[in-house]
């Protein structure tokens, strides 16, 4: 009884969660002209409310219980009702703490990095809806609901992308993000079809509920996952739908952060999670997804070894972080899979910060081969710099380290050839990440002179957010250590709820002992130890700089395999031709031709048969005898 | 009572508007279509507290053949009368600063328009319904004809001859059921508990399909609309888009499906399958079209395509989706056309290449349009989403496969719609000395109204289904 | 000819020769260009009507054909009034009666 006062005192903290950010959204939308610089940190204000909220339920739900509610009926037809409501339980309370608390510090960080832009409110209004639609995202107690974030997130992410709309290469990567996420979205549609026809509904209860009556790899269950999964491989950036991602970069760089780094692009992983039950009783599923996280995870890494533009690189590695996510939920590790969505939240944001922060005391240059040697001038910057890169090249005791250790040593336990190849991408991560620290901290400077006098630390609210997150990229590892130096594993405890349901359907790999978990971890750490050696080798010993024109293999990895010219032959060029063909040939030409030869037909019957009006008298009554006689025969014979 | 007042209104109005002058006549047919829609508003909160009754009105007007004047009103057709006078304010106020030749013979024949439209949706006898019918083409035909742009006399023309083919085909389809019901009788409520009327349902339904796919346009009936929507003036387009439209797809519900069910059923893979090529067909036309306004007309068939692609599938879920869709794909495809008249108008550009820019300049509208586009790429939580929703799951239940291809529209919409939008309003001015003032009054009350609809109608699509559920169940069972 | 004179009912006299008159008036109207020859072409076609319908009334012995021909002979006046009329004021303007040469109408 008591925990049921308590649960529902918990409602309405819970339901003003998201409407803050909407206030927020519209307050600076509507009064961003009066507002001035002050919309910023209304805004950030707003975010704030939310991230204690969420704070507050965070420590007042009680263990093993979740708040599940129901705000009111959004759609109701037949015996079909669709209700508006939310879920909180761990699952997304992590969530929720991740996308406030670091949405928080990303408001924050724009105030400085937006500061002279004249779009200033429209930015905070946009992020705070983006804030609104993630938390509905990560709230939402049904798919349903979590659609509606999912499309929300794409569409903020569309305006964001765009948001200098000038610039229309930046509306082109805008307008490509929303399509594919678009495509992925039709699958994710279609996949709740398919729960709303046989499994009775979209709220994940009633799904699992239903999902466990059918038996493990029943082709039904098959469909829903796969077709879900093509919804996460939209929104997460996965392959063959992960090439927006790189071109969202030209979003303005806290966007980047917040939106294509922290937390949309990981929703695709938080749905997995969420479905986590439905998705082990689907094998095949299970095995679709950790191969596309392992081919992602390689492909991209090895497109970041050869990117110059900072974003770009960061992107890549984000793509290929992704990839290491969905392999560990393939392998059913779930948790660590949820785990490295925390960690890589704080670390990621963290690193494109910093290069936001470079970015802005480069004055706008984004290209690694004109930097260098900048550590000198921005020492904050460089030192939090440092921290994200030993994070997420999992260098001990960083964030990095645990999260990343964690999933290797389950892919160990389940494919010995995913634990190599996994390894591997961990391996070029290290390296391209120390390239980039090295190319724009270490050695000299490769600017111009007009750039180098404009070299500056930025204001403390770019880099307050930049401490913190540095220091949570130090700190959230130790939540989950693993078994061999803890012997509780806090995150995974408290996300065990969540994913009871699932854990039996798993096939239990054996759990490694102590012995072969520290050789696993002494692998991993030697292997990052070489790669930094050879970075350090390239670009500080003998301080290589990208060449402008690679040559040879290179060549096809610097214009990133030239997928994206790939997809604009097989798929864009095409429906544009067929566009065209339909419009002038088919449209034109066949259909309407049908309708305009109805028309000429009457037409030419009319301008045929009024020649017989000669106008010669004698002919008409000529005409006139004949016919009646011919009547008049026909009246005889028949 | 109630109905005769409904029609009265706007017949009256349009009477008293050939006495006005000037500036005086778009006044007083603003005026006269809030009165509408305020008696409107007033019939909805009289059907929701006492139902149908106080709306029947039925006399004898010929023995024989035996015909009714036969008025009533059900969820469905007060939904479309909600439309219908929901809109006519709208539109009306977004001629405010037009340039418009002899208003008052304009304003009149709109609201004569607007009564035709009345008399379709309340109209309960085949008979009256088809004078209706045929009456809501005469006005449309004029506005066309007289204030139309380039080669109206052309495609007006064409348009009035193509749509009075279909309609000389549902004529037939009624002789037909006229003679073939035993009581010879034309109401709908004789027709649809007649099922075993002794007419051919093959050839009933095929009259009565292609009379209405025309006036929809189901693809391959489509070819008179996108010239017509181009040329017409633009309160013209939006009168044919946003509710003349609406007469067929009403039409299906109303008439083919409960009154021919075996045809239906016996042709039902035919038309839902031209419903779902058609969608596909027009949303990849809509993505390579130069002309704003043609652009909009094939994103229009592409949405139309999935509403009766929803009807035919005969479920309860398609139909009350094709419902929500129709009321959203109303106010959204006004939108969409009152946007595109304000960049002719400011900008005497036709094309969606040439232009660009519009953001920096008017901030305002811009956004609007946004909102607008959203509604009709079916983000969530705005109207057009809960439609295309229902109306693709009630597609799934008809065929899986059909469904995912005619769920491609929300990929093909969104390319069409963001590609135009791109051109037309990010980016750098492509014209020169371009004057593109930011929204007028009228505008921003139009703009603003339509993106509350959108809205309202998203996060809360069950007042549409309360409304119009009742009646749908009657028809599926 | 004879056998059908001869034999049978007397008539036939009437028949043979409303059919004669008939096909005069109507190889008149067929093969004259004379605007007013074809007027009286006509109402010699009528008028063997009106033989016709008379001998068929007082042969059946009802009077339903001899009201009948008063009709025509009315109609037929006013139309001789109204052709010749046209033809005064088509001869005024053409100097000619000659119906090929109104070939104006055509197409």
């Amino acid at each position: 009884m008591d925990n049921f006062i308590n649960l529902t005192q918990l409602i309405t903290p819970a339901s003003l969660i998201p409407l803050f950010p909407l206030l927020g959204f519209f307050i600076t939308a509507l009064f961003g002209k009066q507002l001035k610089h002050f919309s910023g940190w209304f805004a950030s204000a707003m975010i704030l409310l939310s991230f204690g909220l969420a704070l507050h339920l965070f420590l007042n739900l009680p263990a093993n219980q979740s708040l599940n509610f129901n705000l009111f009926n959004w759609i109701k037809w037949g015996n079909i009702n669709l209700a508006f409501g939310f879920l909180i339980d761990p699952l997304s309370l992590v969530m929720l703490l991740v996308v406030t608390g670091i949405g928080f510090l990303i408001h924050l960080y724009s105030i400085g990095y937006m500061h002279h832009d004249e779009g200033f409110s429209r930015f905070f209004s946009y992020l705070n809806l983006f804030i609104f639609f993630m938390l509905l995202l990560v709230m939402g107690n049904s798919y349903l609901i979590m659609f509606i974030g999912w499309e929300g997130v794409g569409l903020c992410s569309y305006l964001l992308i765009g948001f200098w709309f000038k610039n229309d290469s930046y509306n082109d990567a805008a307008k490509k993000a929303f399509i594919m996420n678009r495509v992925g979205d039709l699958g994710f549609l279609i996949g709740m079809f398919f729960m709303l026809f046989y499994l009775g509904g979209l709220d994940f209860e009633t799904v699992n509920a239903n999902a466990i009556n059918y038996p493990a790899g029943s082709s039904l269950l098959v469909a829903i996952t796969l077709l879900l999964f093509v919804g996460a491989m939209g929104k997460s950036a996965q392959i063959p739908l992960y090439t927006w991602l790189p071109d969202a970069m030209a979003g303005p760089t806290p966007v980047s952060a917040l939106i294509h780094a922290a937390t949309m692009v990981t929703a695709g992983i938080y749905m997995i999670a969420r479905s986590n039950l439905i998705f082990a009783l689907a094998p095949f599923t299970m095995e679709v997804v950790m191969w596309v996280g392992v081919i992602t995870s390689i492909f991209a890494a090895i497109i970041g070894i050869k990117q110059t533009d900072i974003k770009k690189v960061l992107a890549y590695s984000t793509v290929s972080q992704l990839g290491l996510m969905f392999a560990a939920l393939g392998i059913g590790a779930f948790e660590s899979g949820m785990f490295h969505v925390v960690t890589h939240a704080f670390f990621k944001a963290l690193l494109f910060l910093g290069a936001g922060s470079v970015i802005h005391a480069m004055g706008g240059e984004q290209d690694m081969r004109y930097m260098g040697g900048l550590g000198k001038y921005i020492r904050i910057t460089w030192l939090t710099f440092l921290i994200g890169t030993l994070a997420i090249s999992g260098i001990f005791p960083f964030a990095g380290f645990f999260s990343k250790d964690e999933i290797l040593a389950a892919s160990f336990g389940a494919n010995k050839t995913v634990w190599i190849l996994l390894s591997i991408s961990s391996m070029m991560t290290v390296f391209y990440m120390f390239r980039l620290f090295f190319l724009t901290f270490s050695k000299s400077f490769r600017g111009t002179e007009e750039q180098k006098h404009h070299l500056h630390e930025s204001p403390w609210t770019m880099t307050l957010p930049l401490i913190v997150l540095a220091i949570f990229s130090v700190g959230a590892g130790f939540l989950g250590m693993p078994a061999v130096m803890s012997s509780t594993h806090y995150f995974s405890q408290y996300l065990a709820p969540v994913f009871e349901g699932s854990k039996s359907l798993i096939t239990e790999h054996h759990h490694a002992d102590h012995g072969t978990e520290l050789m696993l971890i002494g692998i991993a750490l030697s292997a990052a130890a070489i790669s930094i050696g050879l970075a350090w080798s390239f670009y500080v010993s003998k301080n290589q700089i990208p060449e402008d024109e690679p040559q040879g293999l290179s060549k096809w990895v610097a214009n990133k395999f030239y997928i994206d010219e790939l997809y604009n032959t097989i798929i864009v060029k095409p429906i544009m031709v067929i566009s065209d063909i339909l419009f002038v040939l088919v449209d034109k030409l066949v259909v309407d031709l049908i309708v305009m030869a109805a028309a000429w037909i009457v037409g030419f019957t009319g301008r045929t048969l009024r020649l017989v009006q000669t106008g010669n008298t004698g002919f008409y009554i000529f005409a006139m005898v004949i016919g009646m006689m011919v009547l008049m025969f026909i009246q005889l014979v028949y | 009572m109630l109905s005769l007042t409904l029609l009265f209104i706007p017949l009256a109005a349009s009477l008293l508007l050939l006495f006005s002058r000037g500036g005086l006549s778009r006044n007083l047919a603003l005026v006269l279509t809030l009165v509408q829609l305020g008696f409107t508003a007033y019939a909805y909160t009289v059907f929701n507290a006492e139902g149908a009754v106080p709306f029947d009105f039925l006399r004898n007007w010929s023995a024989k053949p035996f015909i009714n004047v036969h008025f009533s009103m059900d969820g469905m057709s007060l939904l479309m009368v909600i439309l219908t006078n929901l809109l006519l304010p709208l539109i009306v106020l977004s001629g405010y600063n037009r340039e418009i030749e002899r208003p008052h013979i304009f304003y009149s024949l709109m609201l004569f328009m607007q009564f035709a439209l009345n008399g379709v949706f309340i109209a309960f006898d085949g008979f009256i319904y088809y004078i209706f019918w045929e009456l809501a083409l005469i006005p449309i035909y004029f506005i066309s004809f007289n204030w139309g742009g380039q080669n109206r006399t052309q495609v007006t023309l064409k348009f009035f001859i193509y749509t009075l083919a279909g309609s000389l085909l549902m004529l037939f389809a009624f002789l037909f059921l006229y003679n073939g019901t035993p009581t010879h009788s034309l109401d709908w409520a004789v027709l649809i508990s007649n099922k075993a009327c002794a007419c051919n349902q093959t050839w009933l339904f095929w009259l009565f399909f292609i009379a209405f796919a025309i006036k929809i346009p189901i693809v391959p009936f489509h070819t008179w609309q996108p010239d017509t929507y181009k040329t017409a003036p633009t309160q013209g387009t939006m009168l044919l888009s946003g509710i003349m439209l609406k007469m067929g797809t009403y039409s299906l519900i109303r008439w083919l499906i409960p009154v021919v069910p075996e045809g239906v059923k016996e042709w039902q893979y035919i038309a839902i399958g031209l419903s779902v090529a058609g969608i596909v067909y027009a949303s990849i036309i809509a993505i390579m079209q130069s002309d704003l306004k043609r652009l909009l007309a094939y994103s229009s068939i592409a949405h139309v395509g999935l509403i009766s692609a929803g009807i035919f599938a005969m479920n309860l879920t398609g139909m009350q989706g094709s419902l929500i869709q129709m009321f959203a794909h109303g106010i959204n495809v006004v939108g969409l056309f009152f946007c595109a008249d304000i960049i002719f108008n400011r900008t005497q550009n036709p094309n969606v290449e040439g232009l660009g820019g519009i953001r920096l300049v008017a901030p305002k509208f811009a956004t609007w349009f946004m909102v607008i586009i959203l509604g009709s790429v079916a983000l969530p939580l705005t109207n057009g989403f809960v439609g295309e929703f229902m109306l693709l799951f009630g597609v799934y239940e008809y065929n899986t496969w059909l469904s995912v291809f005619a769920g491609l529209t929300i990929i093909l919409g969104a390319v069409y719609m963001l590609r135009m939008y791109q051109k037309v309003v990010l980016g750098e001015p492509i014209m020169e000395n371009m004057v593109f003032p930011d929204l007028y009054w009228n505008e921003k009350v139009v703009l603003i109204s339509i993106g509350i609809l959108i809205f309202f109608f998203g996060i809360f699509p069950n007042t549409i289904i309360e409304l119009t559920e009742p009646f749908l169940k009657t028809i599926t069972k | 000819m004879n056998e059908l004179v001869e034999h049978g009912n007397p008539q036939n006299w009437y028949l043979v020769l409303s059919t004669i008159l008939f096909s005069i008036g109507v190889m008149g109207v067929l093969f004259r260009r004379n605007g007013l020859i074809i007027l009286m072409c006509v109402e010699l076609m009528l008028n063997s009507v009106n033989l016709l319908l008379v001998s068929f009334s007082a042969y059946s012995g009802n009077t339903e054909g001899q009201v009948f021909v008063f009709f025509i002979m009315v109609v037929a006046a006013a139309e001789v009034a109204v052709g010749l009329a046209l033809l005064v004021s088509i001869y005024r303007n053409l100097a000619s009666t000659d119906i090929n040469i109104l070939s104006k109408l055509k197409w």
